[in-house]
């Protein structure tokens, strides 16, 4: 236990003597939070829109101001020419062209249906599934609230239509705040990045000077080295954590409806996963170099893989296979079910053990990978 | 000139010779460009949703049997009441709830009107607007099959046309971005780190009081990374058509055109870079730091730029990905000439130039 | 003589590295208190045969035995009995002399008040009281060899092995260093060292020549001058790394 303690605090001592340090412990959160959660939104909102309406009836107006009245369309411009309107769409101009025929409100009185136009620059594919989405539930509504209005029809028939009212609700976000999304998520990212790099480049750095040698022929024990070298990230980690929540609910006013305890809790044991990965990276490679490219490249891709992009549902089988040894997407599912939603320690259980078979082998592996050889 | 190309084979030799480099510059990209393309989609499948059915009638399971075997939705859970619904949110298995009221297929025969209730887990918003998108659709297009026999339901349809890219890929919009941050990683990154090596380790001054000059030495540094990179440029745009089925509509020459411009746009970053740093490290922190955060966030690989707020749009436009982005895309998918590229070729031009100059001033400075 | 005089016993110890021998069956016995050089040109093998005794790596095949402790199953136990300066500097330049002593002592499981009281001997003896709270990166190569030293047998070890110690620094500073040798011999501790700088060797109690892994010679260094006919130890040196099997 002695040995621990001055491990420890030789380990404190070089951290903060070190000056790229500090930036890194108090800069990183604050950036990632305040230039994450605003750059990387995919919050929908404000589609610019151009319109061709050949029509110029009342009906086609009021459909028009529908979708202007909607905070996710904006009316950007109205041509009458097909041409102008795709150069706009090709210059990136406008994503959207919504084309209301000449025949528009004619066929819908005479025949009760009629058709308009949308299309979508879907380069990317996420913004124009999600406008495609508010187009339609739009027209969903105008289809039942207006057009009975206008279009006059038989009492007969329409006491035999059948109607099934939709009403939706949104649970935890009734406003469907992304930041409320990307708040947890990115808080996870922070002591992923926090812990992993850190962890990663240490043991190597003694490799590199040279230190670690005569760290080797003391009679040190594995487990007091690898606890000293630990214990200093696990607590700048839950420090940036502390940090990144308070950033969080002071200027995103995110929710934290769960025990912070039990948020706490969890980290704990989830960054003695990322840690131990990070020992056993620094255990691998011989140069700070090596071990930064090694533990980008599968951050890179755990974090593309953890669901903060895309759900995992929609993506492949093999996908989604393979997240099951992505501690990821356990710890993001159990951040953001106790931050939003108030789950209990009894609600994530099953994820809390596997975190915790996790953490058993990371630190196993870096453990026997580290031999007190030269 | 022999000289030079001498110095040049030696350090294609050095990157060549270090496997675990090798790995770094062609192995990353490759299995990025994989994982992007196939894990990215933006499709809905498999939702796992519960239904808590209060009714149990003809048309509650059709519009049940509906929803299920459109493939979007998993029913992971038959619910009983309405206490049951938080515990399963909770507990974070399902995605949305659908709730039929009691009587349903009474109250719709005798009334014509009864209600569903969709309840979506909100705290992915994205998903929970498209998954009661979706269900409100497939229920809607179930009410007009039933209604259909009496009357021409009144209504308007959208003709929904996905311009560029049909399907919705996501590789459509990856393989650019990727592109981009891969150019950026291997030029700018492994080239100040290449050079500052040489300093760190003082073989630069050996170097220095050779026959070669300054200017050659750094163009020997930096020329095998300008074919390795244009060598991955190329290895991306074919993974992107032969296994991703992502097409160049526009003309290939120009494409590989723009990519060798960025690419010692990059580079001559990466000797900027090399020239205010002393160290590896530092050379790494300011490369991870001030290129690739920027290149992932602000540059419209992910994340539009037009949602963002107005500050760091404008820091936006200083960064080079961005520009670069937009031509690629441009090139591949929209399949335009350099009439709509001209713009964003004349800034990443600009930007070698700044850069270029910038490093001059500050390897002058320290020669002094 | 008595067997338990001796503290380090090899026999046959062989390192290969793939095809390369590194150490060629060496063996050899180093005597309690006495300073014992282990003399070689660069990649003779030095580093690698002391790396052994340190329980840093393990032979290939051989006995080897330190401090009565076996070097396949006992190197935990040697460890605690060794210290050991490596060729590589191995000071944290990022901290104080005060606080590298403090590292140190404490993974030795030395007490506070027992590492406060070495750490104020030590720096009375080097003269250096004043410089206690500066970084180890501001100190000039010789006071950090020194400094390396004297940390290395804080713990008072039975024995020191000392990795070309004085490679890099001014003869001044080198006869300095090797009063502190002689100190610590004379304290009992059994110093074991490696070099390539032949007037050094003549300080040592005994000496053992290697070339390409394999000893040619073991003696004190007069009698291999007088063995070889040579005016110093550089002389036999040279004679023995041109021609090995020169043996009388």
């Amino acid at each position: 236990m002695r040995t621990i303690l001055f491990i420890l605090q030789k380990e404190f001592l070089q951290i903060f003597r070190n000056k790229t340090m500090i930036p890194i412990i108090f800069v990183v959160p604050v950036i990632q939070l305040i230039v994450l959660v605003h750059a990387a939104t995919l919050e929908v909102k404000n589609i610019e829109m151009i319109v061709i309406d050949k029509n110029l009836s009342q009906t086609s107006r009021k459909l028009i101001s529908k979708f202007e009245g909607s905070p996710f369309f904006k009316v950007k411009a109205a041509t009458f020419s097909m041409e102008e309107a795709y150069n706009k769409i090709t210059n990136d101009e406008a994503t959207v062209l919504l084309v209301i025929p000449e025949d528009f409100e004619n066929r819908l009185i005479s025949e009760g249906k009629s058709n308009i136009q949308i299309s979508i620059n879907a380069i990317n594919g996420m913004v124009a599934g999600l406008s495609n989405a508010y187009a339609s539930s739009i027209i969903t509504d105008f289809n039942k609230e207006i057009i009975p209005d206008i279009v006059t029809i038989p009492d007969k028939s329409l006491l035999a239509i059948k109607n099934i009212n939709i009403t939706n609700s949104y649970w935890y976000n009734p406003d469907l705040n992304y930041k409320n999304f990307m708040v947890p998520g990115i808080l996870v990212l922070l002591v992923t990045i926090i812990g992993l790099f850190l962890s990663s480049m240490n043991v190597v750095r003694e490799k590199e000077i040279g230190t670690i040698e005569q760290i080797n022929v003391t009679p040190i024990k594995k487990y007091q080295f690898i606890i000293g070298k630990l214990l200093p990230f696990l607590a700048i980690a839950l420090f940036d954590l502390a940090f990144g929540l308070s950033i969080g609910k002071l200027l995103f006013d995110i929710p934290i409806v769960g025990s912070l305890w039990l948020v706490f809790g969890m980290t704990i044991v989830y960054l003695l996963v990322v840690l131990g990965v990070g020992l056993f990276i620094s255990t691998l490679t011989n140069t700070q170099q090596q071990a930064m490219f090694i533990s980008f490249f599968f951050m890179i891709v755990f974090i593309m893989m953890s669901g903060l992009f895309t759900p995992i549902e929609s993506m492949p089988d093999w996908a989604i296979e393979f997240d099951r040894i992505n501690p990821l997407v356990y710890f993001m599912r159990i951040m953001r079910m106790i931050l939003l939603k108030g789950s209990m320690f009894n609600d994530i259980k099953a994820d809390f053990y596997s975190l915790l078979i996790f953490a058993f082998i990371s630190l196993g592996l870096a453990t026997w990978r580290y031999r007190k050889v030269a | 000139m022999k000289r030079f190309i001498g110095f040049v084979r030696k350090e294609f030799y050095h990157i060549f010779r270090d496997p675990r480099t090798m790995v770094i510059l062609f192995g990353i990209p490759i299995v990025q460009i994989l994982l992007f393309g196939f894990v990215i989609t933006n499709e809905i499948k498999d939702a796992k949703i519960a239904i808590l059915d209060q009714s149990h009638d003809e048309i509650t399971k059709e519009i049940t049997n509906k929803l299920i075997s459109s493939g979007y939705f998993i029913l992971e859970q038959k619910l009983k009441s309405n206490n049951y619904i938080e515990d399963s949110f909770k507990k974070g298995n399902i995605k949305e709830v659908i709730v039929f009221e009691s009587n349903f297929e009474q109250k719709l025969e005798r009334e014509k009107k009864a209600s569903i209730q969709i309840l979506a887990d909100a705290s992915d918003p994205n998903t929970a607007s498209m998954l009661t998108n979706y269900t409100s659709a497939l229920i809607y297009q179930y009410l007009r099959e039933l209604n259909g026999e009496f009357i021409n339901n009144v209504q308007i349809t959208p003709e929904v046309r996905m311009l560029y890219n049909p399907y919705l890929l996501g590789v459509y919009m990856f393989i650019p971005g990727i592109m981009a941050m891969i150019l950026m990683l291997i030029s700018a990154l492994m080239t100040s780190i290449s050079l500052v090596r040489e300093k760190e380790l003082g073989t630069m001054e050996v170097l220095l009081v050779s026959p070669l000059r300054p200017l050659q030495i750094v163009l020997g540094k930096v020329t095998p990374y300008f074919f390795l990179s244009f060598v991955n440029a190329l290895s991306i745009v074919l993974l992107g058509k032969f296994v991703f089925g992502m097409p160049v509509t526009g003309s290939f020459v120009l494409l590989m055109i723009e990519s060798m411009l960025f690419i010692l746009l990059a580079l001559s970053l990466g000797i900027l870079i090399s020239t205010v740093s002393d160290s590896q490290q530092s050379a790494m922190m300011i490369s991870m730091f001030a290129l690739l955060l920027p290149t992932i966030l602000l540059s419209g690989f992910i994340y539009p730029i037009e949602n963002m707020p107005a500050i760091l749009q404008w820091i936006a436009y200083l960064m080079p990905p961005r520009w670069f982005i937009i031509i690629i895309k441009d090139i591949m998918l929209k399949g335009v000439g350099l009439l709509y590229v001209w713009k964003e070729t004349l800034v990443i031009i600009f930007m070698i130039f700044l850069f270029i100059i910038l490093s001059v001033k500050k390897f002058q400075v320290r020669l002094e | 003589m008595d067997k338990h005089e001796y503290i380090i016993n090899t026999v046959d110890l062989t390192k290969k590295f793939g095809s390369f021998v590194a150490n060629d069956k060496l063996t050899f016995s180093v005597k309690k208190g006495e300073i014992f050089g282990f003399l070689g040109a660069n990649g003779a093998g030095k580093t690698t045969a002391m790396k052994i005794m340190c329980g840093l790596s393990k032979p290939t095949s051989g006995h080897v035995n330190v401090a009565g402790y076996d070097i396949y199953t006992e190197t935990e136990k040697i460890k605690k009995n060794i210290g050991y300066m490596s060729q590589k500097f191995s000071l944290y330049e990022d901290l104080t002399v005060y606080e590298n002593i403090r590292f140190y002592g404490g993974i030795y499981g030395m007490s506070r008040k027992n590492i406060r009281q070495k750490a104020e001997n030590l720096l009375t003896k080097m003269e250096i009281k004043k410089y206690r709270n500066n970084l180890i990166a501001s100190l000039p190569l010789g006071w950090k060899q020194k400094l390396a030293f004297l940390i290395a047998i804080i713990h008072e070890p039975q024995i020191v092995f000392l990795d070309e110690p004085t490679g890099g620094v001014d003869p001044i500073t080198r006869r300095q260093f090797w009063d502190l040798i002689y100190e610590a011999s004379h304290n009992g501790i059994t110093v074991f060292v490696t070099t390539h700088y032949m007037d050094e060797a003549e300080y040592c109690d005994r000496i053992s020549i290697m070339v390409d892994g394999k000893i040619v010679a073991l003696d004190s260094p007069e009698n291999l001058i007088n063995k070889y006919n040579s005016k110093n130890m550089d002389d036999v040196f040279v004679k023995l790394a041109r021609n090995p099997s020169v043996k009388l």
